[in-house]
């Protein structure tokens, strides 16, 4: 178990006094040259990414999780990459970074697991399920069970609403879904992860890593036809338009042609 | 029977479930473009495109649709607010921004319609670009909705295979571009404007209002900020008609809504209803409450919406009905809880997740939910006093319409309608004074009280 270097939150002692504090590394000298992790491929993406908005700036989030995508986390590095190519100060990047739960400060693991633990997850057993992962994995919220980006890691996370709230209790690894689980079976996939095994989840692509989808959030789709056609019909989700199919119950009929668009307001 | 006005549109009571957004939802593949323009897909862009933009904006305001992202402001109001004309703010590029962030607990509609049918977002974002005269848009996901993301993507990407999006689109003269942006975790950002901040590169903060975005939005220009459900109505409006879409609903409140029902019922799930059903009658679609156990109380559209009770069952779920209730439609997300859970411990949970959420701008919300956090985990752990309860109100009073944007307003909601209905088990936390000592083994105590069972 690797616990970061900033305040470790040890499971359930309710004691948490404190609002999150930011924790980075001191600023390296602007000198000191950038790590070479950060190649032509990735220079290329940059210009890629930052090609689509109207202003460069736009890009800095999807930029983020490039950086993420190749260090598996935002380092300072990773920062002062963003900074140089937007011409940002590593302050205003930093600013920015800190900001957002999904930029993590230290190395993950290969794979993130995320538990909801919102209200309604949590009264369906989502709470205990984190607790027992927990227990299981050795390591708290943000803490990773094993080396950091080896095979079989794990990077553990509390999540707020997931918005699978009709497929509680959920967990996302590596932001695909795992919908209605029970402890059993989230302690069964966290296991069968660090084995190095890749289970099917139950509405996203097949699994990949914590690196492969962040550089797919950063809007690099190494195979988007491919990873476009993993499943997405819940029973849950298609319960409503199911049930209308079996009664035949349908919305009132749209008339045959478009009717007429409405006459241009008077120009005042 | 079946009675018919003088359009020949049907104008009997609708069905119980009336698919509009979730019509496709069924078909294989429906976010592939081919499945989609098999099922009319793009028929209403084609159609749009012979009219005037102004037209299709009346079309909207006509047809009297609200907002689904939780206010409920009227969508063609909100697209006639755009500066047009060759002078002034009206010279300035315009844009679209649809609100993909779903992050309010209990809301879980926006996920399921992109990766179902994202098409008729893309549809949906093209005829109301070409209404606003905007020639950019961008589609804000949050991050942890990677599917949804790579299904809108893709659907942007056959898009412009086919001649939807790009320059002249359809041979019309009109050009359009979309992004499809992830955000990276953070609630707020689904506020307007601090999703506008954040898509400028920045921390997700609301901005002061006015100027309005339909001023001074993305870039300080003007821009519309429309959700997903909204916008993907947008297609079946220009198809039917404004008369057609009102045979649904209320006259207020008029169209089809998806309810998103989870918790404590026998099939959680989506159901795309006229708006004005009840919970009641929801519940029937939905095979009642779980193995009978009694509701006990339920979220109309979100935690950020006062808590109901089994007292609700028939208060009609619109704009008007929620409101005069004492509650707020949002998001149409039912979270239903049986008698097996505490109500403050459920209410201690969302505070947990506003005091998270707080984006730290402002002294009400930032302080607020951090006290109101510390005052209910002290109950919680059986060390508080009635005294409490009224603190926690007090709290909550100076919060509410004092917090900068409406983070602060809904972290209030789930406490004081919590206390308004179930004060009793309030004190009756109090009245169970243990020893006083620091109570570090409550939190495995806490599972007794949600009734939780994994
Ligand atoms: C804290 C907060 C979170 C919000 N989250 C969302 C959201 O995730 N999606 C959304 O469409 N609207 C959200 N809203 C509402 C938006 O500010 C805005 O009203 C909406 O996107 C407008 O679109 P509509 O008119 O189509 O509803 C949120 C508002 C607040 C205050
Ligand atoms: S109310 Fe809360 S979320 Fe909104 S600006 Fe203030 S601190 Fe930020
Ligand atoms: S509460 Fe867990 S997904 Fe909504």
């Amino acid at each position: 178990m690797t616990a970061p270097e900033g305040q470790p939150e040890s499971v359930g002692n309710g004691n948490d006094q404190f609002p999150d504090e930011v924790e980075w590394e001191p600023a390296v000298p602007e000198q000191s040259p950038l790590t070479p992790v950060f190649d032509e491929a990735t220079r290329q993406r940059t210009v890629e990414i930052i090609a689509r908005y109207p202003q460069s700036r736009s890009a800095l989030l999807p930029l983020l999780h490039l950086v993420q995508s190749v260090e598996g986390y935002v380092s300072q590095d990773g920062i002062r990459y963003c900074a140089e190519v937007l011409e940002l100060t590593t302050a205003e990047v930093s600013a920015v970074a800190t900001f957002y739960t999904m930029y993590k400060r230290t190395p993950c693991g290969e794979h993130l697991v995320s538990v909801c633990t919102n209200t309604l997850c949590a009264a369906l057993g989502g709470d205990e399920i984190y607790r027992t992962l927990s227990r299981r994995l050795g390591v708290g919220h943000e803490e990773t069970a094993g080396e950091p980006g080896t095979p079989g890691s794990i990077t553990l996370e509390h999540a707020e609403c997931l918005a699978a709230c009709d497929l509680a209790p959920v967990l996302q690894v590596n932001y695909e879904y795992f919908d209605n689980q029970t402890v059993e079976s989230a302690q069964a996939l966290v296991e069968a992860l660090q084995r190095g095994e890749r289970p099917l989840p139950t509405r996203g692509a097949a699994l990949t890593d914590l690196k492969t989808v962040e550089m797919e959030l950063a809007g690099i789709f190494p195979d988007l036809a491919g990873a476009v056609a993993g499943n997405s019909a819940a029973p849950e989700t298609l319960r409503g338009a199911q049930l209308a199919a079996e009664r035949h119950w349908v919305a009132p009929a749209m008339p045959d042609m478009p009717p007429a668009l409405p006459d241009l307001p008077e120009k005042r | 029977m079946t009675n018919s006005d003088r359009s020949g549109l049907d104008t009997s009571t609708p069905d119980p479930i009336t698919p509009v957004l979730t019509r496709r939802w069924l078909s294989p593949r429906a976010w592939d473009i081919d499945v989609y323009e098999q099922l009319e897909g793009y028929a209403a862009l084609r159609y749009a495109l012979t009219g005037h933009p102004d037209q299709l904006i009346e079309l909207v305001k006509a047809s009297g649709l609200r907002g689904r992202g939780g206010a409920g402001f009227p969508t063609g109001m909100k697209w006639g607010f755009i500066p047009q004309g060759p002078t002034g703010a009206g010279a300035k590029p315009k844009y679209l921004v649809v609100n993909a962030d779903e992050g309010e607990p209990g809301t879980c509609k926006d996920i399921p319609t992109m990766m179902a049918d994202p098409h008729s977002l893309i549809e949906g974002c093209i005829i109301t670009c070409y209404a606003i005269r905007a020639n950019f848009c961008a589609i804000y996901i949050r991050g942890e909705a990677l599917h949804p993301l790579r299904r809108v993507r893709y659907a942007v990407e056959q898009a412009y295979a086919k001649g939807y999006l790009g320059r002249d689109i359809l041979g019309s003269g009109f050009d359009l571009d979309i992004v499809v942006h992830a955000g990276a975790g953070a609630y707020i950002c689904g506020e307007e404007t601090a999703l506008l901040d954040s898509l400028e590169g920045r921390r997700g903060q609301p901005r002061l209002k006015p100027p309005f975005p339909a001023t001074s939005g993305l870039y300080a220009s003007p821009t519309v900020v429309n959700n997903v459900e909204t916008i993907a109505s947008v297609p079946a409006i220009v198809q039917g008609g404004s008369s057609w879409f009102r045979t649904m609903g209320q006259e207020k409140s008029p169209g089809p809504k998806i309810y998103s029902l989870s918790g404590h019922v026998t099939r959680p799930g989506q159901y795309e209803a006229p708006m004005g059903t009840t919970l009641r009658a929801l519940l029937e679609l939905a095979g009642g409450m779980k193995d009978g156990i009694p509701l006990k109380f339920w979220t109309p559209g979100g935690s950020s919406t006062p808590l109901f009770t089994a007292e609700h069952l028939d208060v009609p779920l619109d704009f008007e009905g929620a409101a005069t209730a004492g509650s707020m439609l949002g998001t149409t997300a039912l979270q239903i809880f049986n008698e097996t859970v505490s109500v403050p411990w459920a209410v201690m949970k969302w505070t947990e997740f506003y005091k998270h959420e707080s984006c730290g701008k402002c002294t009400p919300c930032r302080e607020g939910t951090y006290w109101l956090l510390q005052i209910l985990e002290r109950m919680l752990h059986k060390q508080g006093t009635p005294a409490d309860i009224e603190t926690l109100l007090d709290v909550c009073d100076n919060v509410l319409g004092r917090a900068f944007c409406a983070l602060g307003d809904g972290a209030t909601s789930p406490i004081t309608s919590g206390i308004k209905y179930f004060r009793q088990e309030f004190l009756d936390l109090c009245t169970a004074q243990p020893s006083g000592g620091v109570d570090t083994a409550a939190h495995d105590q806490l599972p007794e009280l949600t009734g939780a069972s994994a």
